[in-house]
């Protein structure tokens, strides 16, 4: 009794942050699954300390977080539409982001958040994915993958985990499904989501035009004039828009635009955004 | 949390401001009404902290008519809105600064225009096409910059209000108990049918 308890006490200050962080599996007896952690006592706390870029201005580390990413359901199936602009802090970072991760040919991830726990966790669920399948012979559904990525990011809950995404994928059982996790936790299904700093000026124009008749091309040019929409007002979006469409015969890519010539093209033709004056 | 917009059509301005009075986490009021006339042919829309709002839109009512009394002539909505950023401005670097945003609407009787400007409590002051404060802009401004026509006229500027307002009604986390919808334009400033 007082070895296994022993075991046991050792595994939970292994959680309390002793240097001896990795599994202590001595002879195989414990087979519980463990969680790797930093050697730290406090992990959220740390990561507090060193990336709040609101209450520490000099924070060693300024994670990326300004996006603005969105995927709806329609008729035709699922339009992904994402920018490109990286910020770590005030500091833009890079216009070239792929913010929407290809995680199988029937499966997208978005990322909003930390690029770096977005671009990590999503290419972890791809391989997930992908073992899924060579065990079971069968493409995993959309509500499976989610909840794998649900359930791992739940695990790192209150360690400072920082993503919104949606995973957007096509199966034979489920049609086109859209799943929306964060990294507190949450998994909701729904037909459509805007993640991210600019969320609420592409809801603005997605509610505005949104039908589920739409035709593919409309939908396509929705997404795309959804993001435009929020690149225009806010400050943390821009660089480029990446329009991605999802159908039965899995997703299918439709261009990268650069939002500079973009909003001019559509002021022109729409004779919108009349708060920007053409002549002085 | 308050909701203050205003969209400019052709020869009327709109003015929209939520009904309810908020404080702390109870609805006090359902028939607040956040704007106050000006003169004959401008309208101002107010947030902001309580008291200083009431007080500082009736401050400027006070001496717009002062004005008005001592002259014979109203000031035009522009000069109303010079007066009002420079209240604002001063008031700024005083002891006691007023917190209120505003929009100020009106239709000027000689240069037969509309107007609608932007003034926030650091005495910001823009001339604008459509406008809105507080979390309300970051719903609507998307919309209007879509939708928005230069020389709209008020039944088309009234379906693009009605636009926001679902917009509205659809993802903010809490009931603002509808909205007051007001007209300026050559014949005063009018009161429309509620939108619920």
């Amino acid at each position: 009794m007082d070895t296994i308890s022993s075991r046991f006490t050792s595994a939970s200050a292994m959680a309390l942050g002793n240097d001896n962080c990795n599994e202590f599996n001595p002879d195989g007896f414990l087979d519980a699954p463990s969680l790797s952690l930093p050697p730290i006592s406090q992990p959220a706390a740390f990561l507090r300390a060193h990336t709040d870029d609101a209450s520490n201005r000099d924070c060693t580390i300024k994670v990326n977080h300004g996006t603005t990413t969105l995927a709806f359901r329609f008729q035709g199936g699922i339009v992904v539409a994402v920018d490109s602009r990286a910020t770590a802090g005030n500091w833009i970072a890079s216009q070239t982001v792929k913010k929407v991760i290809e995680i199988n040919p029937f499966l997208l991830g978005t990322m909003a958040g930390g690029a770096a726990d977005c671009q990590y966790w999503e290419t972890w669920l791809g391989t997930q994915c992908r073992l899924h399948e060579l065990r079971s012979k069968e493409r995993i559904s959309v509500a499976a993958a989610s909840k794998m990525l649900s359930n791992l990011v739940y695990s790192y809950k209150g360690m400072g985990l920082s993503m919104g995404t949606m995973v957007c994928g096509y199966t034979e059982r489920e049609g086109p499904t859209i799943y929306y996790v964060d990294s507190d936790g949450t998994r909701l299904k729904g037909d459509m989501f805007c993640v991210g700093s600019g969320q609420t000026f592409a809801y603005g124009v997605l509610d505005a035009s949104y039908k589920w008749d739409l035709s593919v091309d409309e939908a396509l040019a929705l997404g795309k004039r959804s993001i435009l929409a929020a690149t225009h007002r806010d400050a943390y979006s821009g660089g480029s828009i990446n329009l991605y469409h999802v159908t039965q015969d899995g997703w299918v890519y439709h261009g990268n635009y650069d939002v500079g010539t973009t909003f001019w093209e559509t002021k022109a033709k729409e004779e919108s955004f009349n708060n920007v004056k053409v002549e002085l | 949390m308050d909701i203050v917009l205003g969209i400019t059509t052709k020869d009327a301005v709109i003015i929209a401001t939520s009904k309810a009075a908020v404080r702390g986490i109870s609805i006090l009021k359902v028939t607040d009404d956040k704007t106050r006339q000006l003169s004959d042919n401008s309208l101002m829309a107010f947030t902001g902290e309580a008291g200083d709002t009431v007080q500082f839109a009736e401050l400027i009512q006070a001496n717009a008519r002062l004005y008005s009394m001592r002259n014979g002539v109203d000031l035009s909505p522009t000069a109303i809105s010079n007066f009002t950023r420079n209240e604002l401005a001063n008031a700024l670097r005083s002891r006691k600064p007023f917190q209120v945003n505003v929009l100020i609407a009106g239709f000027d009787k000689k240069t037969n225009k509309s107007s609608l400007n932007w003034i926030d409590y650091l005495a910001a002051n823009v001339s604008l096409p459509y406008a809105a404060h507080g979390y309300a802009s970051y719903y609507t401004l998307s919309l209007l910059d879509r939708h928005h026509k230069k020389d709209m006229n008020l039944e088309e500027g009234l379906e693009l209000l009605k636009a926001c307002i679902a917009e509205l009604q659809k993802r903010i986390p809490f009931d603002f108990k509808g909205v007051y919808v007001k007209i300026v334009d050559k014949d005063g400033v009018r009161d429309l049918d509620d939108i619920e």
